[in-house]
């Protein structure tokens, strides 16, 4: 151990840090000393950063092979499109429109899995085969209790789900016009804004979450093969969309979107991602996820629900994908199906696995150096531009070679490192021998 | 046939295990069959018997990794068959694996931690919002594992990935994660598994020590003879899933049944 000079605490350093940075980059855009062509590049760089800090969370921490980063990309960038535009240029009638429909769908969701949980369905089922058991056979029991239990978590769904989805759609549309028709529209605009990002995240999580119900029980590779899965029919959805609701237009690409996002917007939505990963990770529950990840057998055995673990993980890594998408769609104000593929899923596995798995820092630095060197190399001469896509490969491979951990390994920078936690205070004999001295353990009561 | 046989402890205490008529199928391999044992508390019991007897199987169905495909398995008085391998852990059995199972990728402080979880004093939010809840839970957390490192003497290495642990710190780790989960009931699985005689007999050392420390019932598997003769109070001997014999080491050693188990019938007749 090394002795360190006193130093401040974490959260002032890295607070600080971030200030500066960001404020520096605020600086720099604004008096145009980096062209309008390289500050989009830049925050698309700190944008795919978020996404890929989601899929690290899942495959880095947790352990899941999952390949529809995109489609959860998708599910943000569009929901969130829907709110605003309808807010800025209007497509449903009532300015709130897209928000009540996005927010009621999240609320809704939300309150019906609540619901369904502390209710306690499936011992609903197990109580009642068992009581049913009695008189009819095991076959019998089992198939109607479990047709009841389908049938009252159906309601539930019904009844919770779609009656406070639809108070809150009919709140949303009489409340929100009027309140926030009062602010300047810049005002509002923002204001609509962040709420869409927000209901976007919030709706890509809780799809992840009602995808990785069914299919967290797989492992690895067949758990890769079913969100690849998932990730086409998405995007075969997002092609169609307009089928459901014209304005998404599909495969024509959506149009109208208002250009909302600004260097603040992303900085402050990387930060704050950056932070609730990291104390996640550092808290009781992101060290189960990383026993899970370990191994999900003994993490049973230590009393700890590797399903949950893995499911919430999952979740939180959709989300994450589902605020990166909110913010490219208000960056290039236009979307189209082709940039939600689940060839694209592969985009942040490559910065993932280029910056370092299971690192919050490799992460981000995957993800620029992922985007810069792309558009970077668009200086070569008019002739070699397509030879962008041999070297970027190339790359790719010399350092899966010579670095196959990513080049930061796990490691992490600054606050990102775990805390450090100080050694026991009172130091008692060697630690050499196996058996333990007699005299420490009757010091020590442990209950 | 052997629920005729008695079991020689007979301390009026209170039974913590109960298994009656267990029973495993793999597809059409009949793996364990009508298993049955009482063991009551405070009792440290093993369970021996040759490569593939169904001994592992055992602990995986009393720990819920595996379901059971008949029987019963009562644990304080509460049927726990069919319960997730994670409730079974929090009402009170912890165990260990024959092939080490620790977190590789984590620190050994937070091996035991990881423990600790399910008795967490802070949900999810408080350690996103990093409040004030988070910061007491933490260090009450923090403690109590370096004290049971402490206790492991592994207090030093707390920051060392448990993957860098030597062998038989791993195995004590294990132990210790294992305890950590607060067990009535501790399962070891094979724990002197790849261990030279002077590593057996300090386990053996520790196995009687954290049996009186932290009050506990040991059920432990083992395959090397010795070992279950030292500590044991009372065997049971297992054979192609079934049970052959049961006794206090003594009986279960004199046992012609289990010598030719072990050694097969050419040695029974050298030795009789």
């Amino acid at each position: 151990m090394k002795t360190k000079i006193r130093s401040l605490p974490t959260w002032l350093t890295a607070g600080l840090f971030f200030l500066i940075v960001g404020v520096t980059f605020q600086i720099v855009f604004s008096r145009g000393w980096l062209s309008e062509y390289w500050q989009v590049i830049i925050m698309l760089g700190t944008i795919m950063g978020i996404s890929t800090l989601g899929l690290n969370l899942k495959y880095g921490y947790g352990g899941m092979f999952a390949l529809a980063q995109a489609a959860f990309y998708g599910i943000g960038a569009y929901s969130s499109a829907l709110i605003t535009k309808d807010w800025v240029v209007g497509w449903s009638g009532n300015p709130a429109g897209g928000l009540a429909g996005v927010l009621a769908l999240d609320v809704g969701f939300i309150l019906a899995v609540v619901a369904i949980y502390y209710l306690k369905i499936g011992r609903l089922r197990r109580r009642l085969r068992d009581g049913l058991s009695r008189w009819l056979t095991t076959f019998e029991a089992s198939v109607l209790a479990t047709s009841t239990a389908l049938v009252v978590g159906v309601l539930i769904i019904v009844v919770i789900g779609g009656g406070s989805g639809w108070l809150v759609r009919q709140g949303v549309l009489t409340i929100v016009p009027p309140a926030l028709g009062a602010l300047p529209s810049a005002v509002s605009q923002q204001v609509i804004f962040a709420l869409a990002l927000l209901a976007g995240a919030l709706l890509a999580g809780l799809i992840g979450f009602l995808i990785a119900l069914p299919l967290l029980s797989l492992t690895y590779d067949y758990l890769c093969i079913a969100t690849l899965g998932f990730g086409i029919i998405a995007y075969v959805f997002f092609n169609n969309a307009d089928k459901l609701i014209p304005t998404l237009k599909g495969a024509r690409g959506m149009v109208g979107i208002p250009q909302l996002v600004t260097w603040p917007w992303v900085f402050i939505c990387a930060v704050i991602a950056l932070v609730v990963m990291r104390n996640f990770i550092y808290s009781s529950t992101g060290r189960t996820v990383l026993a899970v990840r370990d191994d999900p057998i003994a993490a049973e055995t230590m009393g700890i629900d590797a399903y949950k673990a893995r499911t919430l993980a999952y979740t939180l890594g959709c989300a994450y994908a589902g605020l990166a998408g909110g913010l490219y769609a208000h960056l290039y104000a236009f979307l189209h199906p082709s940039v939600f593929t689940w060839l694209k899923s592969v985009d942040p596995f490559v910065m993932m696995v280029f910056g370092g798995v299971g690192s919050m820092t490799g992460s981000l630095l995957g993800a620029y150096a992922f985007v810069i060197l792309l558009e970077g190399l668009r200086v070569l001469p008019a002739a070699f531009v397509d030879w962008r896509y041999v070297i970027y490969p190339v790359i790719l491979l010399v350092v899966m070679l010579f670095r196959p951990q990513g080049l930061l390994g796990s490691s992490e920078w600054g606050f990102l490192k775990p805390p450090r936690i100080a050694g026991r205070k009172q130091v008692q004999g060697t630690s050499a021998g196996m058996a333990p001295a007699e005299s420490q353990a009757s010091e020590s009561q442990r209950r | 046939m052997s629920q005729s046989i008695q079991n020689p402890s007979t301390s009026s205490n209170s039974i913590v295990l109960k298994i009656d008529g267990l029973t495993k199928f793999f597809g059409g391999l009949r793996a364990v069959h009508n298993f049955n044992i009482e063991i009551k508390k405070g009792e440290l019991v093993g369970l021996i018997g040759p490569n593939g007897a169904g001994k592992t199987t055992i602990f995986n169905m009393i720990t819920g990794i595996y379901p059971v495909s008949a029987g019963h398995i009562i644990f304080k008085g509460q049927e726990i068959t069919g319960i997730p391998a994670h409730e079974i852990t929090q009402l009170g059995i912890g165990r260990t694996f024959q092939k080490i199972r620790i977190f590789p990728n984590l620190t050994v402080l937070d091996n035991v931690r990881v423990a600790y979880h399910p008795h967490a004093r802070y949900n999810l939010f408080d350690g996103i919002l990093r409040s004030q809840r988070f910061s007491h839970g933490e260090r009450e957390m923090t403690e109590k594992a370096q004290e049971f490192l402490g206790v492991f003497g592994m207090d030093q290495h707390q920051d060392t990935l448990a993957s860098n642990l030597p062998y038989g710190a791993q195995r004590r780790l294990e132990i210790a994660r294992a305890l950590a989960t607060e067990p009535d009931l501790l399962l070891l699985d094979e724990p002197a598994a790849g261990m030279n005689p002077r590593e057996i007999i300090e386990l053996m050392e520790l196995i009687h020590f954290i049996r009186d420390r932290f009050d506990l019932t040991i059920f432990l598997i083992e395959h090397q003879m010795r070992v279950v003769m030292g500590i044991c109070e009372w065997l049971t001997v297992l054979d192609f899933g079934e049970i052959l014999a049961r006794g206090t080491p003594e009986e279960i050693r004199n046992n012609p049944k289990v010598i030719e188990a072990y050694l097969g019938t050419q040695a029974t007749r050298m030795v009789a």
